[in-house]
């Protein structure tokens, strides 16, 4: 199977220090490929890199088979037609109510009636359970309900490829549960493609069709939560081993 | 040793003033492109925009008016008294005002105010992923955010200058003939005979001039935050950033100012 989005040998550094080693990474369509390793490693710039907000050193970042260093603001614009993204704080407009975060893709890229894109909007906060709250604004909601509308704006125009960047992150469990429940609920009605960058460990792995660890500068390998959590990988087991391993010293203390 | 670090310091600072310059091009040719080009924004977006540039400042702009006329009323009433040349009082007070004094303090005056507020807004749309977050939805942030507001700058500038010279030429009266006793019939003939139709393009031209490098400078400031020299993260960075677009832009009408005079002179 063709990858929807390849990343080939690339590499990035800021200020001298080399973040991003010689990264290979496949995404491939209908599945849901989760990035995980520990904070300031280089998972979110992983996906700024296949967003084009972001120019690798060297190395190829292809997507829908095009390399995004080789091609135009035009053609770039194009291919972000086809993405929805989930930022980590939920990147909601400030100034706009939650009807217009959720409306501004639809009035700003298809020329649907007010009535046609009051109807989408609305389909899309039901989805999220949000309906009710079209007229609050960003600042008014919580975290967890930032990250529904965040989510519902990604959605509204029916992307292929959806991006989440950290999306339970700041919330408590319960919250993070229901962000988890949505994504699946959404993705199994819409069917997308989905790229999770994440650290919660090993509830994530439940969503995952691939797991990707990233460390060192690189990505260790892309596995299936089953054989991730099995490898033989010495980094992969030691990473499993600290997010999944024992709390206390020993099996007997932990009870 | 210390001789190679300054060298290396003056170095990184030329390229850091290079690749800024280069940038603030490229980004105003970006927006220009967005002005003429499709899609359009919305007419909405920029009577939204002139209203926040152009209505908001009409305050502060009567207000600094009327007084610049009254100190040119004062001054040139006392000046011209001396010659008992008080019958040009008219024609000085207008061509101060038309040709340098209205474009300039205006622009001075739409720095501070709208200028200002231009490079926070999006200093804190780019420090919190909104420009980000439009770039992903496809949605062109030069079209979308930068060019309502280079339209209602462009638009706003000469509008706020007519009114900064009416209100000022007002001001000059107030003292001039009603405090001081001046001719009121030589003040407005004076006027009229001297003020001509180059002068009023010049200071049209300077005030359409000032509108863009106003807001392409603090436009640019905010939109390239997060590549400020000594850091743009956070409230502080934005902070930062601001105060250097609303200190460069206020640098660049004066030296502008000259050297269109000496082009249109």
């Amino acid at each position: 199977m063709e990858p929807l989005i390849q990343l080939t040998d690339v590499r990035k550094s800021f200020g001298g220090q080399e973040v991003l080693k010689g990264v290979n990474l496949s995404v491939y369509e209908g599945k849901t490929t989760v990035i995980i390793g520990e904070s300031g490693k280089g998972k979110s710039l992983i996906l700024k890199h296949i967003l084009g907000l972001v120019k690798p050193d060297s190395g190829k970042v292809q997507v829908f088979g095009q390399d995004l260093n080789k091609i135009g603001r035009k053609a770039l614009k194009e291919i972000r037609s086809h993405f929805g993204v989930l930022f980590q704080n939920a990147a909601l407009f400030d100034s706009m109510t939650v009807f217009d975060n959720v409306a501004l893709p639809l009035r700003e890229r298809t020329k649907f009636s007010e009535r046609e894109i009051e109807k989408s909007v609305n389909e899309k906060l039901t989805l999220m359970d949000i309906e009710g709250s079209n007229e609050k604004y960003p600042a008014q909601l919580s975290g967890g309900m930032r990250k529904r509308v965040g989510l519902a704006r990604a959605l509204v125009l029916n992307p292929r490829i959806v991006f989440f960047d950290e999306p339970t992150t700041g919330l408590d469990v319960a919250k993070s549960n229901e962000i988890y429940r949505v994504f699946h609920r959404t993705q199994t009605k819409l069917g997308y493609t989905a790229v999770i960058v994440s650290h919660d460990v090993p509830k994530i792995f439940k969503l995952a069709d691939y797991v990707a660890l990233i460390h060192d500068g690189i990505v260790q390998e892309s596995l299936t939560p089953e054989d991730f959590q099995t490898s033989d990988n010495p980094v992969i087991r030691d990473f499993v081993e600290k997010t999944m391993g024992l709390i206390y010293e020993s099996e007997q203390v932990e009870g | 040793m210390t001789i190679l670090k300054l060298l290396d310091n003056v170095g990184s600072l030329g390229l850091y003033y290079v690749n800024q310059i280069g940038r603030m091009g490229i980004f105003l040719v970006l927006v220009c492109i967005n002005i003429v080009k499709p899609p359009y924004y919305k007419i909405s977006y920029v009577t939204k925009q002139i209203y926040l540039v152009g209505s908001l400042s009409i305050f502060v702009i009567v207000f600094t008016g009327i007084f610049t006329g009254m100190v040119l009323g004062l001054q040139g009433y006392n000046t011209l008294s001396k010659f008992g040349s008080m019958g040009f009082l008219g024609s000085a007070v207008a061509l101060s005002l038309i040709r340098e004094l209205g474009p300039v303090l205006t622009a001075l005056m739409v720095t501070g105010r709208a200028g200002s507020a231009i490079c926070a807004e999006i200093g804190i749309m780019r420090n919190s992923e909104q420009i980000d977050a439009l770039e992903c939805m496809a949605i062109d942030p030069h079209n979308y955010i930068m060019a309502p507001k280079f339209i209602a700058a462009i638009v706003s500038m000469p509008l706020l200058t007519a009114i900064f010279d009416v209100v000022g030429i007002f001001g000059g009266y107030l003292v001039g003939v009603v405090l001081l006793g001046a001719n009121e019939g030589a003040f407005f003939h004076s006027m009229y005979a001297d003020v001509d139709y180059s002068d009023i393009s010049m200071g049209f031209i300077k005030a359409l001039c000032f509108g863009l490098l106003v807001v392409w400078i603090c436009s640019a400031k905010g939109y390239f935050v997060h590549m400020e020299r000594k850091g743009g993260f956070g409230a502080e960075g934005v902070s930062r950033a601001t105060t250097n677009a609303v200190v460069l832009s206020s640098v660049a009408v004066l030296v502008f100012d000259y050297f269109i005079t000496a082009v249109l002179i």
